[in-house]
């Protein structure tokens, strides 16, 4: 279920907290299954990470289940994580978000026909001197226009 | 301007080991190693310094520091709070891109006065670029020989390690940060006890901001009264701003504390063409919103601001011109609020709620008269009965743009629409940034 890299991956973060106190590193573990399953968890992912852990696996699910960034349900292979918050707003996120929902004839929340970019509605990301802004994998793409969304949604192709 | 934590910021290679060092960088780490401070001599220097805690509620880091029980037996931590998250705020990730060391020696000189061998980084999940620049750092750092055990054949040994959050705005909270830290969800503790007693694990530990850690050092360096003197009676020292929202030039400012609010609109480019100022929200979106010509009374440091009857919060200015709809900008921080509630306690988990219904059905047209005042009390009611900040956070702004603001808020009741003439904010152009 855990692949051999991503066990490595997660003894790393175990290795960082004190003896007996693997359950510290649940988030990353989670975060690093999830990029293993294309961007998303499920039961058995869970429960994976509860047992490698050795962890109840409803604690496992309770911080799956709080967090942001844990994905419940498949998600394109990019997923356009866009600010909405004061910051951004003021300076246009709402119409920028509108522009992208027309351009992939998808609303936030759902998966482009292709497959290729899911869009998300996020609160304030902590980039405001760059909003509007999004985040896609790592990546924080700032003081967007439509003419720099066309460019990065053309460079995901 | 940029004195103290932003002070390589224009430099080459601003992260980078070897120009921290160059700009004298670990000097202060140094001395500690080689015997030459104390922790009460350092303790004192931060108490003349009159650096307050950064992250929002100010308080003052000497005293802080003072209350850990340095001589209790077993192990103790440091913990830094990077989950930098108020609307409004992005200092500290540009503290932690550009200036990685400066956190990293402050981090190491706490763990040394408060015999504290082990430190904890809570880096935002979001902010990979600034943790890949805080990692190579302390890769960096242990190189040097300046993190691990028994450093520089001394007895003080000092381990670092970043840990990840994955989206939580709530886990800026310290007591539901150390949760996290555990591994949970990240709700809020009763206090007392105090991190000071009870933290991480259920051991001692301290807690600062950033932007705290990253000032120890040079107040060290250069001496407590050399940095109270950069600022005001109150507020020593200089702050980092994040100036965002209808400015010209949005950007963060490290700008010594009671600098003109006027003067940091003029940094941030000023306002765009033809605009007026409208209001202004000085510490982040928990703090109360003034009006422009508050606003612009004020100067940007403890007291000022809150004589103006708001708080330095984060350091966050959000400006506001004459185009913004006050019903549509309270929706959004009511929305926020709603979201990033943990749950825990019925006022914040039920009231968030109603607050941003109540604000929608105004904004979708199906406003009520009564609305405004049951808004109130719903705010009324959550204000103080919540474990933590979150739920006055929430009810802050509702009553602040209410009351400053009423009258667009009737209006648009009335007529189902808003009273502001709004501009499309022109997003087909390059940024002019």
């Amino acid at each position: 279920m855990i692949s051999e890299q991503a066990k490595k991956e997660i003894d790393l973060w175990v290795s960082k907290y004190p003896e007996g106190r693997a359950s510290s590193a649940v988030m990353q573990a989670l975060t690093i299954v999830q990029k293993e399953n294309d961007g998303s968890l499920n039961g058995d992912l869970m429960q994976a990470v509860a047992d490698y852990l050795d962890m109840p696996a409803i604690s496992v699910q309770e911080v799956a289940t709080f967090y942001e960034n844990y994905n419940h349900k498949p998600v394109g292979k990019h997923v356009i994580r866009f600010c909405h918050n004061i910051s951004c707003m003021l300076n246009g996120s709402d119409e920028l978000i509108s522009y992208l929902e027309d351009k992939l004839e998808v609303k936030t929340g759902q998966i482009s026909k292709d497959g290729l970019v899911s869009v998300k509605k996020v609160e304030c990301l902590g980039a405001c001197v760059g909003g509007p802004m999004c985040q896609i994998g790592d990546q924080y793409h700032e003081h967007l226009t439509t003419n720099k969304l066309d460019k990065i949604l053309e460079d995901l192709k | 301007m940029n004195e103290v934590c932003f002070k390589n910021i224009d430099k080459e290679n601003p992260s980078s080991f070897s120009t921290y060092e160059a700009h004298g960088g670990y000097k202060v780490w140094r001395k500690i190693l080689n015997g030459e401070m104390t922790p009460d001599e350092i303790i004192t220097e931060l108490k003349t310094s009159g650096l307050r805690g950064r992250g929002g509620a100010g308080f003052p880091t000497g005293l802080k520091w003072s209350f850990m029980p340095r001589n209790q037996e077993g192990q103790k931590y440091v913990v830094c709070n990077s989950d930098e998250g108020e609307p409004g705020t992005c200092h500290d990730r540009d503290i932690l891109r550009y200036n990685p060391h400066s956190v990293i020696e402050g981090m190491a000189i706490a763990g040394f006065v408060m015999n504290a061998s082990v430190g904890y980084n809570y880096i935002r999940g979001e902010f990979m670029e600034p943790y890949y620049r805080f990692e190579e750092a302390l890769q960096a750092a242990y190189e040097a020989g300046l993190l691990g055990k028994n450093l520089k054949a001394s007895s003080v040994s000092f381990d670092l390690y970043t840990h990840l959050g994955a989206g939580a705005y709530i886990c800026g909270e310290e007591t539901a940060l150390l949760e996290s830290l555990e591994g949970k969800k990240g709700q809020p503790r009763f206090k007392p006890p105090f991190p000071a007693n009870v933290g991480l694990y259920g051991k001692p530990t301290t807690i600062n901001n950033t932007e705290t850690f990253a000032s120890v050092p040079e107040i060290l360096s250069k001496g407590g009264q050399w940095f109270a003197d950069l600022g005001v009676e109150n507020s020593g020292g200089t702050k980092c701003f994040s100036v965002t929202g209808n400015v010209k030039k949005p950007a963060n400012f490290e700008v010594p504390m009671g600098t003109p609010f006027s003067k940091l609109l003029e940094l941030a480019g000023g306002l765009k063409e033809g605009r007026k100022l409208k209001a202004v929200i000085p510490g982040g979106s928990s703090t109360p919103i003034l009006t422009a010509d508050t606003a612009m009374q004020m100067t940007m440091d403890y007291d000022s601001i809150a004589n103006a009857g708001s708080m330095l919060g984060a350091g966050s200015v959000i400006v506001m011109d004459d185009t913004t709809c006050m019903v549509k900008t309270l929706t959004r921080l009511a929305h926020f609020y709603y979201d990033e509630s943990c749950g825990q306690c019925t006022p914040c988990r039920e009231g968030t709620g109603w607050l941003y219904r109540m604000l929608q059905r105004i904004l979708d047209g199906n406003g009520k008269r009564e609305d405004l005042d049951l808004l109130l009390s719903v705010g009324e009611k959550i204000m103080g009965n919540t474990i933590c900040a979150l739920g006055d956070a929430a009810a802050t702004p509702v009553e602040s743009f209410i009351n400053h603001f009423r009258e667009e808020f009737e209006y648009y009741i009335e007529h189902g629409k808003s009273m502001v003439e709004t501009k499309p904010n022109l997003i087909e152009e390059e940024a002019s940034v």
